[in-house]
């Protein structure tokens, strides 16, 4: 099945829905450690050396930079933007601070937690805040790592991906690249050459993560390509909760974003990956933006285990983003609830793939799409259920909203199913912010902008609840600061 | 002095003139009919009172409780103690209708400098209305008007008018589709809501409604302009007549 709807909407009130700018746009006075513009292996062993890498690491760089010459950018997700000169970009930055790495909070760049408290997430406070452990990575490099000693007592290792390189590269040689291969695709295969740094967690069998672990990332340094990487592994019954947010500063130049993220979840075991996403759109013209080219994947190798991914994008020029689970153990479930919103010139092209591949494996789809002003939101999700896959079962749905009639919503569903045994529901529904929905809610004393923001959260209800508590909040702030003044 | 005074107004809609020139005067605790045949005007009335802006009022003035109502924007009409209840009743995907009421309460109370209604006390006022509209308090989780009858619409508008204890109540076809059963609870909420203080504007085709909840005055709307004007037994003279006879009787007076 392949299906393709092309909705816009013409109510008048709400055409001037495009008028917020973006909020928490500022650049933060760090003297970053850049290495010149330009790729090559060179480059490839300067970054490594930087991070005085194993040899083993080196070399896994080096194989996928090898095969990116060899690959072709994608060009199938509908999204438009102007060719990518890929030597144009800085490919490695780090603080200053990392040269002698701040032990405490103390130590930390006064104008970096200021730069923290303008977005509202001071870390002294989530440090406080209970359950919550911030491993905040700023421009390519880990500066803050809090709870970890608590952790550790538990066994569970939740760190930079430069620390995990060298502190259990046993861990990293068994896991990295067996989710997204080096070679999976274009943006992966540059990403797996020039990492910069992320996150790494691993949660032994049987451990039962007590709080909610949590990055903030945000991009900093002018024309300098981000490129995180984040493995996480929960052995066998173990669970964990992961929280992603972020916001970046404003600039003019459009700024390349190519994270991967793989999952590993065995027997029994459960991973929740929460994300909130909020950079640099661009301006009102579109112009200026993060590029968000990501690879995300879960792998439920185990029987019975279970990756749920939630997100709530509401940044970046162009989001090209398939947060997906492969089911290979049996009865393992795969979740997918995502809210997309894209406003003013803002593109989206995100979804996911379940892919069913052991036996009464089950996955769920929900993605909402929000598009206002000259938005365009693609919703490309693929359920493939193999011959081994039998009494698999898919459930997905997919809902529009559209505020303007010039912006635009898009749907494509791929439905594969080679056995007789599963089952596939498929339900979609595009729908508009009505002039007769504001003014009924205005009739009732309530304002234009309140009405908006209640009748969006309304439609991400099923999405928010997914959520943590606390990002819930702060997922539900942040659609009503990208949809103010919108309306009439 | 009169609550609501609307001098020679008129109105028009994508350019075309509909409201031709409306005098009404009404006042604290008086029940007003306002009938007439399909595409008299009657709901663009209500609609301009409510402040739609589809509609466009060309000349003319409304004073409200001794304020300009036309330099009012709709929500602070609601929170002045306008509340239209609406023919169509719009439904709110994901919004639940005890959400919904709550923001409308505490929005309109925020304006009159009373404090928030906490949660115990909004549960407990609901509860009272719920019991008056014979309503089923399930419909309070279920989103606002998604999935109800058009019965259910239309007594949870005079569920939601009955909680927002407006000033002034404009009722806009509030019968159209309902069965006989459903009028008279709706009907009976209506009545109980009357008092000295609110007036209430009831637009509607048919007579039958006024049977219920029975009128102090009747006026009769052709072509945008108020032909007729009497009491209570005006309603039942156009039961005979049809209104083809009232446009008549005009014309040739």
């Amino acid at each position: 099945m392949d299906r393709e709807n092309r909705v816009s909407t013409s109510a008048n009130t709400i055409e001037t829905y495009a008028n917020q700018e973006y909020k928490w746009g500022f650049v933060s006075d760090i003297a970053a450690d850049a290495i010149p513009a330009g790729l090559n292996e060179d480059v490839i062993r300067l970054i490594s050396h930087k991070k005085n890498e194993p040899e083993f690491m080196l070399e896994w760089r080096l194989k996928a930079y090898r095969h990116w010459l060899t690959m072709k950018e994608p060009e199938w997700a509908n999204v438009h933007y102007p060719p990518i000169d890929y030597q144009k970009i800085v490919y490695y930055a780090a603080p200053k601070t990392n040269v002698d790495r701040p032990k405490s909070l103390d130590e930390v760049d006064p104008e970096l937690l200021r730069t923290y408290e303008k977005l509202g997430i001071p870390l002294q406070e989530r440090e406080l805040l209970a359950g919550v452990a911030v491993d905040a990575v700023f421009d390519s490099v880990s500066v803050a790592t809090t709870f970890k000693g608590k952790l550790g007592e538990m066994g569970i290792i939740f760190c930079s991906f430069s620390e995990a390189v060298h502190d259990h590269p046993d861990l990293i040689k068994k896991y990295l690249g067996t989710v997204v291969p080096s070679s999976d695709n274009f943006f992966a295969a540059l990403n797996s050459a020039v990492f910069s740094d992320g996150s790494f967690c691993y949660v032994p069998k049987g451990v039962r993560c007590p709080m909610e672990l949590s990055t903030y990332f945000r991009i900093n340094a002018m024309n300098t390509g981000q490129f995180e990487r984040t493995l996480i592994i929960a052995d066998e019954g173990a669970y964990v909760s992961y929280l992603e947010g972020c916001t970046a500063p404003m600039r003019d130049t459009n700024q390349l974003h190519a994270a991967v993220v793989e999952l590993v979840a065995l027997d029994n075991a459960q991973i929740k990956y929460s994300t909130v996403q909020n950079w640099y759109p661009g301006d009102k013209q579109g112009r200026g933006g993060i590029y968000n080219f990501v690879t995300k994947r879960g792998a439920c190798r185990g029987v019975n285990s279970k990756i749920s991914w939630t997100q709530v994008e509401t940044g970046s020029a162009i989001t090209w983003k398939y947060p997906s689970c492969l089911l290979i153990g049996d009865n393992s479930v795969g979740e997918f609830y995502s809210v997309a919103l894209t406003n003013h010139y803002q593109q989206a092209d995100t979804g996911t793939k379940m892919i069913h591949i052991g036996k009464n494996t089950t996955s769920t789809i929900v993605s909402k799409g929000i598009s206002a002003g000259h938005g365009q939101n693609t919703y490309r999700g693929a359920v493939k259920i193999l011959k081994s896959a039998s009494h698999a079962r898919n459930y997905s749905q997919c809902d529009s909203m559209l505020l303007g009639d010039k912006c635009g919503a898009h749907t494509f569903p791929y439905l594969e199913v080679k056995n007789t045994s599963s089952q596939v529901e498929h339900e979609a529904s595009t729908s508009k912010i009505g002039e007769d929905q504001i003014f009924y809610c205005r009739q009732r004393g309530i304002s234009t902008e309140d009405a908006v923001s209640m009748i969006v959260h309304g439609f991400c209800k099923e999405v928010f609840r997914e959520l943590p508590m606390e990002f819930a909040v702060e997922a539900q702030k942040l659609l009503g600061v990208s949809l103010e003044g919108s309306v009439g | 002095m009169s609550l609501l005074e609307i001098k020679n107004l008129h109105a028009t809609v994508a350019g075309r003139e509909i409201l031709k020139g409306i005098d009404l005067t009404v006042n604290a605790g008086e029940v007003h009919a306002i009938m007439g045949p399909n595409g008299s005007g009657k709901s663009t009335l209500a609609q301009v009172l409510a402040g739609r802006d589809l509609y466009k009022v060309t000349a003319g003035e409304i004073i409200y409780d001794g304020k300009d109502l036309l330099a009012l924007s709709p929500e602070d009409r609601a929170r002045e103690g306008i509340f239209m209840a609406f023919q169509y009743p719009v439904e709110i995907p994901g919004v639940s209708n005890l959400y919904f009421l709550k923001a409308a309460l505490n929005t309109i109370r925020k304006h009159q400098n009373l404090p928030d209604l906490d949660a115990m006390d909004f549960l407990a006022l609901v509860k009272e209305k719920m019991a008056l509209m014979e309503m089923e308090q399930a419909l309070l989780s279920r989103p606002v008007n998604t999935g109800f009858s058009g019965g259910e619409k239309k007594r949870n508008e005079i569920f939601q008018m009955a909680v927002l204890e407006p000033k002034l109540a404009i009722l806009d076809e509030t019968d159209s589709g309902l069965d006989i059963d459903a009028l008279k609870i709706v009907a009976n909420g209506v009545n109980s809501l009357r008092g000295p203080t609110r007036a209430m504007i009831v637009v509607t085709h048919y007579q039958r409604l006024l049977n219920y909840i029975v009128p102090d005055f009747v006026h009769v709307l052709a072509e945008g302009r108020i032909v007729k004007s009497g009491g209570k037994e005006l309603a039942l003279e156009l039961e005979e007549t049809g209104y083809v006879g009232i446009e008549e009787a005009v014309e040739s007076a």
